[in-house]
This record gives structure tokens, C-alpha cells and sequence, in this order.
């Protein structure tokens, strides 16, 4: 029997779906060949609710979407968070700075009232997750070798070394070197830099490493004249949850 | 009696969530709703105090099927609001872009979502069985769309390299070449993709509206031009509040517009109505052949439309790769200088005419932010088109009227995780 996968949205953008159909041809028959995608109603109507694989994307920002998420969790023998926002809360997390009455107001004004939002979180801080997809949108290679590993019942392999490993390897300027800040001395890499190959700096979407090097960053700000405010900004962008409840 | 209760659940094949109501008795309709439940994500709320180089980059996460258009209305706000004129080459990279995720959006939605409605199953995936040189020819062209996009600005999905002023990298010209004579190829599969469409029956429903779209006297409006509408005319980018009139309804989280009358429509066939003339000679032939005429008041011909915008799409790429080509890229200056101001940038995303709104102080610090999303503009005229259609189709079997109004619902192509930080903000 092939396994049943189920894929859920919470709040977010969808783009982590959406990628995940970024297959070639072969790659999605060779998938489908190995799971049963029961239920994506993004791109499926039929709907099942007996599934062993859940993916979970978007963060937890509801109160109705805390007990959907529990019932997919007693559901579920694997439950995989895929993205960002569901791995480390990511940007929906940038609400949290305000009060949520205040950030309501801001957007619907008197309406506010009628609307149910919560600080949002990521999918672990609501029930145990199994496997991370990170990335804000996951790379569909990575997305690949997770659905390999969870179906042979192993331990994905995911960098635990910062971007910077990855970024020298491409060949990147350091972004330190055009007088830009960037996360990527304490960022989990993965995403074999892309940010900065494309012209810009790590903005920090995969979450910190385990045991980020935060002295080492701070020397780096220094020797280039840059404030640790500066960097904070940038980190709040995606990690705003740990920022807050660590 | 006869009772007729169609409870939609979260329509599915749609990105986003909505539920569609409808209880009948006798013929005579009780309740008849298109509800928007989609989470608040309070987008305009998260943009205040960001610097601008990060509010294009948040934008961008609006929505991930139109990140590209999300961050061009963003870049071109912020722009607006600098005094900041694009030069000549970022403005070709930028509709080249632009053209890649038309293509993938259109594709995704006609190939994807809308054709399974036809061929009579609930997805793509058994589609991989009985029609597989549609699902790998249709995953052939996102792949291009997506790899197009990845040259010019890392990726598809949340683009990195257009920015403020320009683009941080410029593409490779080899690797634009190599493009070039796939995007010839994608011309042969969209021929596939229309002789598909030939053959289904696309119900025949007509409920004349008012079409609302960027217009530009030099092209097929996508990213530039002033607000266009079949009832009104010709306004300014400035007129954008007056235009779309947002107002609450107690069952939607999404903030429904009207104009001159009841609801509009954005979108492609809203497009299409509005600047037919403009269209390349091929597409305008894909039009003639799949029976599409401007104006057409048939809300289900938006796939149709869409069709013929993906065959535009891939011809102005071709000829904006040929200009590239003939006359190279150079490494312009991107320096931003800020200054305080307002400005309004809109483009034609996907799903229609999409309004960003800021106001910067004299840091480059954003201090105000409101977006007006296309999804949002057509919940009114969904709305509007079942209280239409539903007396015409009531006396059909329960699920046929179920499924009728799903397909209506999902020719809008809607996109409501988008929709629903509409919204007026005000920061007080």
C-alpha cells in the first residue's frame, strides 16, 4: 500500500504548494508511483481523511486553526512542516511587534471587531512535528530528499553549518565587503546562498543553526562599522517567534 | 417541494479559501452567498516602520502564485513615492518578468485547476493516467516560466533580484538565448494547449458588467498605464479609492468594491475587453479560433482569455529577448536616494488590476500602506453573476447546480489568501 499524503494550508501565501508542484514531468509520475496524494485542496477536489503523511503549511494564527491542526496531528503517523512559516512562524510573525486589537485596527478599522487572530506561531509550537522543510519558498530539491527520507524512515540530511559555507563556495563577494548586512554567519544553510548570488543579502528564511556563532556576528558588525539594530531589523523580518519567546 | 441546499466547504482547486450557500425552496431562492473565510493576515499592519529596501521583499509574500506581480506594485509604489524614473533596460527585465509569471499563473490555472472541470475529474492527478502529454507538456511550460523568471531574479517564487531602481543582478545573456528557442518551443505546446480548448464546452452564460483594467496607448497593458474602465473611461492611478469603494460584508474576512454599478470584474477577460486591440497578431489568432470576441460578457470565457494572454505572454518575450539581445545589458546605477511622499504603483496581476498605496518619511521608513487586491475587487461580481445564474439553473440535479457555481467561482481564477488584507489602513 502506498503511503497517503495530505497536504493542509493555514495562514500563509501558498507559494510552499505551489512550488512543490515545480516537478519535472518524470518527477511527479515517479511521485506519484511511490504516495497517494489524498487530499490538496488547493489542486484536488476529492478528499480523504484517513492520510499517514501530513504536510502543514502557513503559520498557526487562529484560534480555530489550533484545533485543526491538533486534529491533523492525532490523524497523522508523520506530520512534515513546509516552509518557513510553519517551521520557525516566519513573516506572518511581524503582527506580533503590535497588540493584536491595534494590528486588526490598522487593517479593518472599525470592522476590527469581527475578526479572529491570534500572534502567529509555527506548527511545533501547537503540536510535535516530525520533519522540516524550511525555506521561504522551500528549495523543491530539499522538498525531495525529506518525502526520500520519511518514506525509507531516515533522518533527512540538512545542513547545520551557516549560509556563509554555502555562499563561499559559490563564489559570492561578501556582502560585508559592499557595506550590506546580512544574516548568513548564523543562518542555516541549504539554500546554497541564492539570495546573495541574486544581488542581495540572507534575510534569515531557514531559522538560525543550532548553535549560531551570535559573538563571531557581533565581531563582524563591528569590523564593518554596523550596528547590531541593523541586523535585529532584518533578523525580525522571519524570526520574529524565537526573538520573542526565547 | 423541492429543496435545494448546496453547502460548499472551502472550494477546492481555488487558492484560498471560500464557501459557496445556496438554499432554495420551490424556486424560490432563501439564501444565495459567496463567503470568504480566509485568515486575516494583516499585511499593511506588518509594512509600517519597515526601511524600503525590505517592503517590496515582505510584499512579495502577499501571495505566492503573484509574487512577482505583488513586488513590481510594491517596487513601482516606492518608486513613485522616491521620484524615482526606471530606466529604459529595467523596464524591458521587468516586463520580461512580469511575462513569466503570466505565463505560469495562466498555465497553472488553465492546464491545472479549470481543465479537470472538462474533462470530467477532481484534479490533475488522474489526468497523469488518461491525458499525460497534457500534464508533462503543461509541467514543460511552467518549468520554462519558472526558469525564465530564475534568470532574471533568482526564482519564480518570491523573486530576489528586481529591486527598487533596478535589478541587483543582471541576467546572463547566454543564458536568455538559451531561453529564446524554448519559448519558440512553448509557442508549438500552446498550439497543443488550444486545440484542448477546442474541443471543451464552455458554458454558455452571459451577464454584461463593468470591465475594469490598466490601459497603456503603447501595449497590451501589464505593468503600466492609467485605470481603464468599459463604463467610464479613462482615470488616473490617483483615482484608485474612488474607483474600487471598499465596504465590509458581516460573512468575508475579503473587503468587497463597486463602481458604476452593483460589482466589476478585473482580470483577463476584463483585460481582454478593454485592450483586444493591443493584443500580438498570434494571440489575437488564438482568439479568433477559440470563438473569444471583445466585449464578451461570459464570465466563464476568463479561461479562455487566459489562454490568449499566455500566447501573448510568450510572443512579447520573444521580442523582448530579441531587443535585449540586439542591444546588450550594462550595469546602471541603482543608488536609491529617499525622500518623504506618497506613491501609487499598480500592475495587472494574474487575477487583475492590483494597487499598492504608501506613504515614506523623509528615513525611507514606511508609515502607511494599503493595497487593493484583485480577488478582492471580483468577490462583488461573483457575488452578482450566481444571484444571475443560480433562477436559470435551479430546476438541474443539486450537484450539477453545485458544481456549475464551483466552476464559476474557480473561473475567477480567485486568489484569496491575497484578498484578504484589502484594506484601508489608516495609521493612527
Amino acid at each position: 500500500m502506498k503511503p497517503k499524503v495530505a497536504f493542509f494550508d493555514f495562514t500563509g501565501c501558498e507559494g510552499c504548494q505551489l512550488d512543490a508542484l515545480n516537478l519535472e514531468g518524470e518527477e511527479l509520475i515517479d511521485l506519484l508511483n511511490a504516495v497517494d496524494i489524498v487530499n490538496f485542496r488547493e489542486v484536488k477536489t476529492e478528499r480523504e481523511d484517513n492520510y499517514d503523511i501530513a504536510f502543514i503549511e502557513g503559520s498557526i494564527s487562529r484560534e480555530s486553526e489550533i484545533s485543526r491542526l491538533q486534529k491533523i496531528r492525532d490523524q497523522a503517523k508523520v506530520i512534515v512542516a513546509l516552509g518557513t512559516c510553519a517551521c520557525i512562524g516566519g513573516i506572518n510573525c511581524l503582527k506580533n511587534h503590535l497588540p493584536m486589537e491595534e494590528a486588526l485596527r490598522i487593517v479593518y478599522g472599525e470592522d476590527a471587531k469581527n475578526y479572529d487572530t491570534i500572534p502567529a506561531r509555527p506548527a511545533d509550537a501547537v503540536v510535535p512535528v516530525d520533519y522540516y522543510v524550511r525555506g521561504c519558498p522551500p528549495i523543491t530539491a530539499e522538498l525531495i530528499k525529506v518525502i526520500k527520507a520519511l518514506l525509507l524512515g531516515k533522518k533527512p540530511d540538512i545542513p547545520n553549518y551557516p549560509v556563509c559555507v554555502e555562499c563561499k563556495m559559490a563564489g559570492n563577494v561578501c556582502v560585508f565587503e559592499r557595506g550590506m548586512t546580512c544574516l548568513g554567519p548564523v543562518v542555516r544553510a541549504g539554500c546554497n546562498a541564492i539570495c546573495v548570488t541574486s544581488g542581495r543579502h540572507c534575510w534569515g528564511c531557514r531559522g538560525l543553526v543550532d548553535d549560531p556563532n551570535i559573538d563571531s556576528e557581533k565581531d563582524i558588525l563591528q569590523k564593518y562599522g554596523l550596528t547590531v539594530e541593523q541586523v535585529v531589523e532584518k533578523f525580525k523580518i522571519y524570526n520574529t517567534y524565537a526573538e520573542v519567546t526565547k | 417541494m423541492r429543496q435545494v441546499n448546496v453547502n460548499v466547504h472551502q472550494v477546492t482547486r481555488v487558492e484560498g479559501h471560500g464557501n459557496i450557500v445556496l438554499n432554495a425552496k420551490n424556486g424560490h431562492i432563501e439564501e444565495l452567498r459567496w463567503e470568504v473565510t480566509e485568515s486575516p493576515r494583516l499585511f499593511e499592519a506588518m509594512l509600517r516602520g519597515r526601511y524600503y529596501e525590505d517592503v517590496p521583499y515582505i510584499a512579495s509574500r502577499i501571495c505566492g502564485i503573484c509574487s512577482i506581480a505583488h513586488s513590481t506594485a510594491s517596487i513601482q509604489a516606492t518608486e513613485a513615492a522616491f521620484g524615482i524614473q526606471p530606466s529604459e533596460q529595467t523596464l524591458l527585465l521587468r516586463k520580461l518578468l512580469y511575462n513569466a509569471e503570466i505565463l505560469e499563473s495562466h498555465i497553472l490555472h488553465v492546464l491545472f485547476l479549470a481543465a479537470p472541470d472538462f474533462l470530467g475529474v477532481g484534479s490533475v492527478f488522474p489526468l497523469v493516467e488518461t491525458h499525460k502529454d497534457v500534464v508533462v507538456m503543461a509541467l514543460r511550460l511552467k518549468k520554462l516560466a519558472y526558469n525564465l523568471a530564475e534568470t532574471l531574479a533568482g526564482r519564480k517564487t518570491h523573486p530576489i533580484s528586481c529591486v527598487v531602481g533596478g535589478f541587483a543582478k543582471l541576467p546572463d545573456l547566454g543564458e536568455l538565448e538559451a531561453l529564446r528557442k524554448r519559448l519558440e518551443d512553448a509557442l508549438v505546446d500552446l498550439d497543443t494547449t488550444v486545440e484542448l480548448f477546442k474541443t471543451l464546452s464552455i458554458p454558455d452564460f452571459v451577464r454584461e458588467t463593468e470591465y475594469i483594467a490598466l490601459k497603456d496607448p503603447k501595449e497590451y497593458a501589464f505593468i503600466s498605464g492609467q485605470i481603464a474602465s468599459t463604463d467610464a473611461g479613462i482615470g488616473p492611478l490617483s483615482n484608485y479609492l474612488e474607483v474600487t469603494n471598499e465596504f465590509c460584508v458581516p460573512y468575508s474576512t475579503a473587503k468587497y468594491t463597486k463602481n458604476k454599478r452593483d460589482s466589476y470584474m478585473v482580470g483577463a477577460l476584463a483585460r481582454f475587453n478593454n485592450n483586444y486591440d493591443q493584443l500580438l497578431p498570434r494571440a489575437k489568432g488564438v482568439a479568433k479560433e477559440l470563438g473569444l470576441s471583445a466585449p464578451s460578457h461570459n464570465p466563464f470565457m476568463i479561461t479562455v482569455a487566459q489562454v490568449v494572454e499566455a500566447v501573448h505572454a510568450a510572443e512579447d518575450s520573444l521580442n523582448i529577448i530579441d531587443q535585449i539581445l540586439a542591444r546588450g545589458l550594462v550595469e546602471e546605477d541603482n543608488r536609491v536616494k529617499v525622500r518623504a511622499g506618497r506613491g501609487i504603483g499598480a500592475v495587472e496581476a494574474p487575477r487583475g488590476i492590483l494597487f499598492h498605496d504608501y506613504t515614506y518619511d523623509e528615513n525611507g521608513v514606511l508609515t502607511e500602506a494599503n493595497c487593493i487586491i484583485p480577488t478582492n475587487q471580483n468577490h462583488n461580481n461573483i457575488q452578482k453573476d450566481m444571484e444571475a445564474l443560480v433562477p436559470l439553473i435551479l430546476s438541474r440535479p443539486q450537484d450539477e447546480i453545485a458544481h456549475t457555481l464551483e466552476m464559476l467561482v474557480r473561473a475567477y481564477d480567485p486568489c484569496i489568501s491575497c484578498s484578504t488584507h484589502l484594506l484601508k489602513v489608516s495609521f493612527k
